[in-house]
């Protein structure tokens, strides 16, 4: 598409910018795709709608205030990206986009307010552990709270499990295959400790050893995808010097979330013209899903005995159309003797969750809850897995606002549970 | 604001809120369809959620003589959707719903904002599909179709989106509702074929409401079959000895080498390495006869010089090679920040020379051009590149598809074979067209729609007498590049 954008005006990120807008053909076959347009049906909440719009704002033919609520209502799930045939970078766009306005724009209080909630307390799992207990006392006066504020109670479990702690480093049973180091992540270490406990087992078991570095932190990706560039800096700073810090080779840097995986990956576009943009290029080389790293190294040792099971797969936005995993968890899914996998019937539509878009945009979000969560129970499946935090808490609300007893888990819960890890 | 603002507030009346978009944030995004190097800026878009909505805004455009276009998924190639200057864009999105299907007549009725693919979908249960696949069907709407008469790869074997209706409930430019045709599968026996009149109008007879589409049993096995040469001309060739061989495919595809890279870029199908040209034959029906037109298949392919074939190894092989050729116009944004996508038919027998005639323009003008298309119906589908940054590309583009256009015409062929004239090709119709011929479709038009406000500036070339454009020469005759005989 022709725009009249000058690149150089718009600092590192403008030819990111401006490489997305000339790519895009504005065919069209990336609304199918699109959760908003779904919901919405209309072309300013469509991904090329918001790519021209984008073009309009740094063009100068439009107020950046007149774009901003539909640029604000995309849910950055990436389902157009595998969609468009042209190749278009829109996740580089928007992110940049959005980095670009967030410095500029205002918003009214109450958004001010959610959002230094979220900003000041997700990425810090003290601070998120203490804001959640604290949100406990919030449910007694919750009616009286504005509707930001009720969703961001109403996810809240109604009590946090334990934190399990994980040693610095996890021996690997048995010959040793592999080594590496591992986040732990932020939200999800409070919310649901046993995901990493899992994960590390799981490794284990696999003849992987696993290191953990004591001083990382969140990697920064919520914050990235809400255009807080320079606290998502910041933060990933402290994991590169964190990983830095491991004494000798790593095979790989594993996540098992995949909004933290996808955010890892465009390390290099977050640190563009910095000084560490090499070292957090290398680094981004290095991530790895959990399923992506077990699937290439091939799964040893699962137990023959296993119950009858049937099992969804839904696939997290910022792991199959942000990163193109797909096929990995399916193939260690399937991998699990007398287990039968069901797919959605829901084109992989998102189902709202997106990082903080349940936060910000609560009835988007809320319908497209509904819509995964009628897809999930159509399956049949009595279990439904996925690999990413943010959608676990959606998928759980949904599937319980309906009725419907399906087990939510993470893959690797799911595979921890069948080597009885 | 452009109306009176009685005008607005009719529209208002009937789709009252967020229904009726007129500010210039919400009217931007619906400026271009897919043809994007075209844009203009509509008076309103107004998101109507049934027919009575429908036939009232078509009333009220009548009335103040306003222009209107209907639009679906907004993926026209030709401009066919794109807005009228200050007229109103009739969003048909939200009439969406599957009516009802009828498994035992093989028969769905259905409003204008289906998605094409969705039909397959929603009749799958019954074994059934719709059948035109236009490579946009996973986002392209019926009504769309309909307007133009839109093809895809297997409508070799079944014929256009005109062979598929069987009745229409339509809004006439007057607001007028009229029906043609019958639920019948038979056809509508006596009269004449009104559908076939309005299927392809782009527009200009009003806008289908109510749709009844035939099904057709999805197909026992399908048998995907590759074949790789080193030259185009032998992929054309080869079609006219598959098609001689006396085989029907359902489908028979050709992409050059261009073409395959930028397919390949989007999809990693894994096509035959290093082609100057790809031929896609598709055998579908009874397992038994798919299994003997194959045998078939490749002892013809065998003598038409292919240096490999290959065979889709699972249902999962054949989706992506489709998937690769359905999305490849899009995929040559990978390859240029422009480009032209041209439609032209020519007679089978002459694909060679075209493809010939059009390398060697593509020349002489330093312009890429990749190729994709139905070669079983001849229909092609050159994509000119251009860098429209780069001053007088865009004309130097324009002048190359005239020229491609006027080949076409030159070898006994046609300006479209199913992404309609629009605005894109509105001026080269009377390469094909003699004055009565322009006249007579004007005059039909007219009696439709006495006020011309249903899709104006498509398809005809405009003004009061339209045929009159042609006294005097083409742009393209002063330029010396056509010339009419």
């Amino acid at each position: 598409m022709q725009h009249k954008i000058d690149s150089k005006q718009h600092g590192p990120r403008g030819e990111a910018m401006t490489g997305a807008i000339e790519s895009c053909v504005h065919c069209g076959f990336c609304l199918a795709a699109c959760p908003t347009y779904t919901v919405l049906g209309e072309e300013m909440d469509s991904p090329r709608g918001r790519i021209y719009l984008m073009k309009n704002v740094l063009e100068g033919n439009l107020e950046q205030e007149e774009a901003q609520p539909f640029i604000d209502r995309c849910l950055g799930c990436m389902g157009c990206v595998p969609a468009c045939p042209s190749g278009v970078a829109y996740g580089d766009l928007l992110t940049s986009y959005r980095a670009k306005v967030e410095s500029e724009r205002q918003r009214p209080l109450i958004d001010t307010v959610t959002r230094r909630m979220i900003i000041e307390t997700l990425p810090y799992p003290a601070r998120f552990r203490a804001a959640a207990t604290a949100g406990k006392l919030g449910k007694l006066v919750q009616e009286a709270l504005p509707d930001q504020l009720r969703t961001m109670l109403n996810m809240l479990p109604a009590s946090l499990p334990k934190a399990i702690p994980i040693p610095p480093v996890v021996a690997a049973k048995g010959t040793k295959r592999a080594r590496v180091a591992f986040l732990t992540g932020c939200v999800q270490t409070v919310l649901a400790p046993d995901i990493n406990a899992a994960t590390v087992n799981l490794l284990s078991a696999n003849g992987v050893e696993v290191v953990i570095p004591q001083n990382q932190g969140c990697c920064g990706s919520i914050l990235s995808h809400i255009g807080e560039e320079d606290r998502a800096m910041a933060l990933a700073k402290n994991n590169l010097t964190a990983f830095a810090q491991i004494d000798g080779e790593v095979d790989a840097i594993i996540t098992n979330a995949a909004g933290c995986g996808s955010g890892m990956h465009e390390y290099g576009l977050l640190f563009a013209w910095q000084p560490e943009q090499k070292m957090a290029e290398a680094f981004a080389a290095k991530v790895k899903d959990i399923t992506v790293f077990l699937d290439e190294l091939g799964l040893v040792g699962i137990p023959e005995n296993q119950p009858e099971r049937k099992v969804a797969y839904h696939d997290a936005c910022h792991l199959a159309h942000a990163q193109g995993v797909t096929d990995p968890p399916r193939n260690l899914l399937s991998a699990i003797p007398n287990l039968t996998l069901c797919e959605l019937n829901d084109g992989g539509l998102c189902c709202g969750s997106a990082g903080t878009y349940n936060l910000e945009q609560p009835d988007i979000a809320a319908q497209l809850g509904r819509m995964k969560a009628q897809a999930i129970a159509d399956t049949g499946a009595e279990t439904v897995v996925m690999g990413n935090i943010g959608c676990f808490t959606q998928v759980e609300n949904h599937l319980a606002k309906m009725g419907a007893t399906i087990r939510v888990m993470h893959t690797v819960q799911l595979l921890a549970q069948a080597y009885g890890v | 604001m452009t109306h009176p603002e009685t005008f607005y507030q009719q529209l208002q009346e009937i789709c009252p809120g967020r229904r009726t978009l007129t500010r210039h944030v919400d009217l931007l995004p619906y400026e271009s369809d897919a043809l994007v190097a075209f844009s203009t800026k509509p008076a309103a878009v107004v998101l109507p959620e049934t027919e009575e909505e429908v036939v009232a805004i078509v009333k009220v455009c009548h009335a103040a003589g306003v222009p209107f276009v209907a639009r679906g998924s907004g993926t026209s190639l030709s401009g066919g959707s794109m807005p009228i200057k200050d007229g109103v864009v009739i969003a048909l999105n939200r009439l969406n719903k599957i009516l009802a299907v009828d498994p035992q007549q093989r028969t769905a009725i259905v409003q204008p904002g289906v998605i094409n693919l969705k039909i397959s979908t929603a009749v799958k249960q019954y074994g059934l599909y719709y059948a035109p696949d236009p490579s946009s069907q996973s986002i392209c709407t019926i009504g769309g179709n309909i307007a133009f008469n839109s093809g895809g790869a297997h409508c070799l074997k079944y014929g256009m989106t005109s062979n598929h209706i069987l009745a229409l409930k339509v809004v006439l430019p007057d607001g007028e509702i009229v029906e043609f045709g019958s639920e019948s599968t038979e056809g509508m026996g006596v009269g004449p074929d009104l559908i076939g009149l309005f299927v392809g109008s782009e527009g200009l007879f009003g806008i289908a409401l109510k749709i009844t589409v035939r099904l057709l049993p999805i197909p026992e096995q399908y048998k995907t079959v590759l074949a790789a040469y080193d030259t185009l001309e032998k992929a054309g060739d080869a079609v006219s000895a598959v098609v001689a061989s006396g085989l029907l495919p359902g489908a028979m595809e050709i992409m050059d080498k261009m073409a395959l890279k930028a397919a390949e870029a989007a999809v990693k199908t894994g096509y035959p390495a290093g082609a100057e040209a790809l031929l896609i034959v598709e055998l579908e029906g009874e397992k038994e006869q798919v299994e003997r037109e194959f045998a078939e298949l490749v002892n013809v392919i065998e003598g038409t010089g292919a240096y490999a074939v290959e065979v889709a190894r699972d249902e999962a092989h054949r989706g992506k090679i489709w998937k690769g050729r359905k999305g490849a116009f899009s995929s040559v944004g990978r390859l240029s920040p422009d480009y032209i996508v041209q439609d032209g038919v020519v007679p089978r027998s002459q694909l060679g020379k075209a493809l010939a005639e059009i390398e060697a323009a593509s020349k002489r003008y330093g312009l890429g051009v990749a190729n994709v298309f139905h070669a079983g119906d001849g229909n092609l589908h050159p994509l000119i590149m251009y860098d429209g940054r780069i001053e007088g590309q865009l004309e130097q583009a324009e002048k190359l598809a005239g020229e491609i256009l006027a080949t076409c015409i030159k070898l006994g062929g046609t300006l479209t074979g199913e992404h309609g004239i629009g605005v894109e090709k509105r001026d080269y119709m009377p390469l094909l067209f003699g004055e009565t011929d322009l006249d007579v479709m004007d005059n039909i038009r007219n009696q439709i729609d006495t006020k011309g406000i249903a899709n104006p500036g498509k398809k005809l070339p405009t003004g009061e007498a339209p045929a009159l454009k042609m006294h005097g020469m083409h742009p393209l005759e002063k330029a010396g590049i056509i010339s009419r005989e």
